[in-house]
């Protein structure tokens, strides 16, 4: 092995060094030069090449992103905002929670079980990093036509690896979503949210300071998966003689991070931690790039004290390495003892591998020699920045000039079909062959789960205080109008969860979108952050972290702008919560807000194969409104569930199934009162007496009980709504 | 009335554990894999998870942990013992009840509401249940199908000794539709699904596990 050294590096300017097979540009391999007076050596190109890659540098997102702070609306709630780890917020009590959502979908499209497995673990090491006890995860996923066979292939796989990991784990999956759309066939979005909680003054931060005190690696051992994960590789250029090309799809092992969690809360609870990063993308380039810009800057690292499963590894590769189930800590000479013996009581590897110095300097050597020394936040932070052109795409007025025209049910039988196929169609069919693999009772602190419109969990057990979180994203409406469908995906998750008896808080976001180098599909991501940034400016929800996924892209086609919005909520006794289905017979249906021809983007549209028309204009503030009215009547609600993909259709599907209680329903313009997709709309049950209290403009629409759903005299059984609604997902995929 | 929760590394559902004893009225007490020290308790519960990952068969590896020594000493002496989950695997694999759970006949993860019916009244974990009542409660496992040899299978039918099977369609391929089983004498059990997550109806979809972490403290308080 050739060991590239600061000093050669010094001495041999000419070399040729494979920046482009590692994902550089030549404009930001020259950059890389200027910064540090001299050719980079190897291991540098390999850490710069990773942490300027699109993944970690947000390089092309970074200039629409920053309005999310600009336009950031005043709230007391944000303790810990963008930029760390995960977003944390305050939810009483001297509670914090912190919440993120990440994407893994390239890894999961090539190997769906793994890919989808790290997903879980990376973004639940993210909630751990903070300090807090990681407490609920949820999936929203996406994916090509579910008859393809390539998603026969895939969903399976991400399913059972998204179970794997999680159920493992002991964390409870309590939502999620699953639509199909031809555009995800090569390109599944496989999105993971974590939400975690702890006391205010245990939140960590990225951050090494105070010369002298010790940087420590503890975790599984490094090893040759993952590497480039995040950039592309070409491993050949290490070297002829170096291991043979490695999978750049990382392998996890749920025990080892059950067991470092565990580690981990022992550790933070005794404070013996001055700062902590894990290691996800980028590896350990990242974890000592951002601790050390974190603190003063200097910190010194021995690689070669790096615990390797393969000892053949290079200093370049384990760096890059993304291998999973890692964590780095700054930890005080004085505690060190205690944080090895806390180690050992878990058996989790660990070791010490460098210190944070005076200065500012981040120097890496390997066995002596100084094969890295940079300034930390020129790797870490002062990445490219790139102001990539963007331009409305041709579809937007081809498409938005289209009239939807569809056949709309009026006879009976016509009723009766369109919701038998409501009821079935993927899209909207009972997702329970999925959420059955997925254990959503461990912790006991589950009170809301799949299918409802929000997850929420206890967080107190004592004082009954919770949180609610929902995911949404109605692509359909993003690929009508970028701006709108980013507004009504916030509206309609902070609607979910205050239908479930839960005030909207705050938010994050996983953005998915084609490539940025194609100027439209760059003009649907900047229209849509500018339409969420706008929007959380007029909910007054902060924005607290998020997530950018480009290059969701075969060959020309891009897939549907896909902004997945989480909207975290605070309960302040989970037992107020308000379910989806009908609790019993005898009670008033009532459908909240005002029902409009909204036929574009909706599925009914999609079932007949048109994506044309306009999506609805996001009016915030009637949905304000209506979440004030949930939230201030929520005690009277028997159930309420939201109306959104599918229509009232569908809305009332569930909530009869639900607990197989019935109901009779009369409307005037059925095929449109069905169908429509409307936002802000929410169907309640009240028992008679409490009619008085409706002062929301609503619709008395029918009664519950029996066991049929009875639409305008069209009557069909539960039985045979069950059978439709449940039998999809074991056809296609059992 | 001490209760002993052992915590194995991988361990997941042993804080539902605890909780469920609490609700029952007793006191939970957190017993460490690594210590052959069950601290005095009077009953012991292994509770669910995935005790190191699984790895080579489910509770292969913690059946040789330190604690499990004093558990099996006492366990043969009278001791009630319950697994849930992975906590009967580990029962089966230390030879306190006969068997072996295996890969779920769908090969899937499972999670649902399940309906039981009660078999057997008179052990340790089960006496505060009426014969044949019908209870509801989560089962979530991969590997909870029951299988063993026909003679042990005839064994255990005419002693009296399953003590729960699972009602309707099987859900994991499991011999006579086995839920649960007891030893010769009634003190050791083993389920599959999770009374603990059935304690209250806020968190669970009954509180029709409750009476298995009662049926203990009557057992104790008989003695």
């Amino acid at each position: 092995m050739n060991l590239d050294t600061v000093s050669i590096a010094q001495t041999s300017p000419d070399t040729k060094q494979p920046f482009a097979e590692l994902g550089l540009k030549p404009d930001e391999y020259t950059r890389i030069k200027e910064i540090l007076n001299r050719r980079p050596t190897s291991s540098e190109l390999a850490m710069y090449s990773v942490m300027w890659s699109e993944h970690c540098s947000y390089k092309s997102s970074k200039v629409h992103l920053k309005q999310f702070g600009e336009k950031a609306p005043h709230s007391d709630a944000l303790l810990v905002g963008i930029g760390e780890n995960a977003g944390v917020v305050d939810v009483g009590q001297g509670y914090a929670v912190t919440f993120k959502i990440e994407s893994h979908n390239h890894p999961s499209f090539i190997e769906p079980y793994q890919g989808a497995a790290t997903g879980v673990g990376g973004i639940v090491r993210d909630i751990l990093t903070m300090g807090a006890r990681p407490i609920a995860v949820m999936d929203p996923l996406r994916f090509g036509p579910a008859e393809a066979p390539d998603t026969k292939r895939v969903l399976p796989g991400i399913v059972a690896g998204i179970g794997g990991y999680g159920n493992c784990l002991g964390l409870p999956n309590i939502g999620g979503e699953i639509t199909f759309d031809q555009t995800y066939l090569g390109n599944p979005l496989v999105n993971a949210l974590c939400v975690g909680v702890m006391r205010h003054e245990q939140i960590k931060l990225a951050k090494a300071s105070g010369a002298g005190n010790l940087v420590v690696l503890f975790g599984a051992k490094t090893g040759g998966d993952g590497i480039g994960g995040v950039s592309v590789l070409a491993s050949e250029t290490f070297g002829a003689s170096g291991p043979a090309k490695r999978p750049s799809v990382q392998v996890g092992d749920p025990f080892v991070e059950k067991v470092l969690i565990e580690c981990s809360l022992e550790i933070f609870a005794e404070d013996l931690v001055v700062g902590i990063q894990d290691l996800g993308g980028a590896g350990l380039s990242c974890a000592t790039s951002e601790l050390a810009s974190g603190g003063s800057g200097g910190m010194a690292v021995q690689l070669d004290k790096v615990p390797l499963r393969d000892p053949s590894l290079l200093p370049e590769e384990i760096l890059m390495s993304e291998s999973q189930e890692r964590m780095c800590a700054i930890v005080e000479p004085k505690h060190i003892a205690r944080f090895l013996e806390i180690c050992a009581k878990w058996d989790v590897t660990v070791d010490v591998i460098g210190e944070v110095t005076d200065g500012d300097r981040l120097i890496i050597t390997w066995h002596g020699e100084v094969i890295v020394d940079v300034p930390p936040r020129t790797v870490a932070h002062d990445g490219p920045v790139y102001n990539r052109p963007l331009a409305q795409p041709a579809y937007i007025d081809i498409v938005n000039a289209q009239i939807i025209d569809v056949p709309l049910p009026n006879t009976k039988e016509e009723i009766k079909a369109a919701i038998l196929t409501i009821a079935s169609t993927p899209n909207l069919a009972d997702k329970s062959w999925v959420t059955s693999q997925y254990d959503k009772y461990v912790q006991g602190n589950t009170i809301l789960a799949q299918p409802e419109d929000a997850g929420m969990v206890r967080v107190d057990e004592s004082t009954q205080l919770g949180v609610a979180i929902s995911t949404d994203a109605n692509a359909n409406w993003s690929y009508l109008n970028p701006y709108e469908g980013a507004k009504l995906a916030l509206a309609e998750a902070a609607r979910n969860i205050a239908v479930a008896g839960a005030k909207p808080l705050a938010v994050t976001n996983c953005l998915n979108f084609g490539s940025p180098e194609d100027p439209g599909v760059m003009w649907q991501f900047a229209e849509s952050v500018r339409g969420l940034a706008d929007g959380c400016l007029e909910m007054g929800l902060p924005v607290t972290g998020g997530n950018v996924s480009f290059y969701n892209q075969t060959g020309d086609v891009a897939i549907l702008p896909t902004p997945v919005i989480g909207v975290l909520g605070v309960i302040q006794d989970v037992r107020t919560r308000t379910p989806m289905g009908i609790p019993a017979a005898g009670l008033d249906l009532y459908l909240l807000g005002e029902t409009k021809n909204d036929l574009a983007g909706s599925e009914w549209a999609f079932l007949h194969n048109q994506r044309g028309g306009n999506s609805p204009i996001a009016d915030l503030q009637r949905e304000m409104k209506l979440i004030d009215f949930l939230l201030a009547n929520n005690s009277i609600f028997k159930c309420a569930h939201d109306l959104s993909q599918g229509g009232l259709a569908a809305t009332l599907i569930e909530t009869t199934l639900k607990n197989n209680i019935g109901a009779t329903i009369t409307l005037n313009d059925a095929g449109i009162e069905l169908l429509s997709e409307t936002p802000s709309r929410v169907l309640i049950a009240i028992d008679p007496m409490d009619a008085a209290n409706i002062t929301y403009p609503a619709t008395k629409i029918g009664t519950t009980g029996g066991s049929s759903l009875t639409i305008n005299g069209a009557e069909i059984s539960l039985a045979e709504l069950r059978t439709a609604h449940t039998e999809t997902f074991p056809k296609l995929f059992g | 009335m001490r209760i002993g929760v052992v915590t194995f590394p991988g361990t997941l559902d042993d804080r539902d554990a605890a909780r469920a004893v609490k609700y029952a009225g007793a006191e939970a007490v957190s017993l460490w894999h690594g210590d052959a020290d069950l601290k005095g308790v009077d009953a012991v519960i292994l509770p669910g998870g995935f005790s190191y990952g699984d790895y080579l068969r489910c509770g292969a590896i913690s059946r040789f942990a330190p604690v499990m020594t004093e558990i099996i000493a006492q366990a043969n002496k009278g001791m009630p013992v319950l697994g849930i989950c992975n906590g009967f695997q580990v029962l089966c694999e230390a030879h306190l009840l006969p068997g072996a759970l295996t890969r779920n006949h769908e090969l899937h993860f499972l999670c649902r509401d399940q309906t039981l019916k009660i078999e057997n009244t008179t052990s340790a974990w089960t006496s505060n249940f009426t014969q044949g009542q019908e209870i509801v409660i989560p089962l979530k496992n991969g590997e909870g199908s029951f299988q063993c040899d026909d003679e042990t299978l005839k064994s255990l039918e005419d002693n009296n000794r399953i003590i729960a099977r699972y009602l309707g369609e099987n859900p994991n391929g499991s011999r006579n539709l086995i839920a649960g089983i007891t030893n010769e004498r009634g003190n050791v059990v083993g389920l599959m699904p999770h009374p603990e997550h059935a304690i209250d109806s806020l968190t669970g979809p009954s509180t029709d596990g409750l009476p298995f972490f009662i049926s203990v403290l009557t057992a104790m308080v008989g003695k």
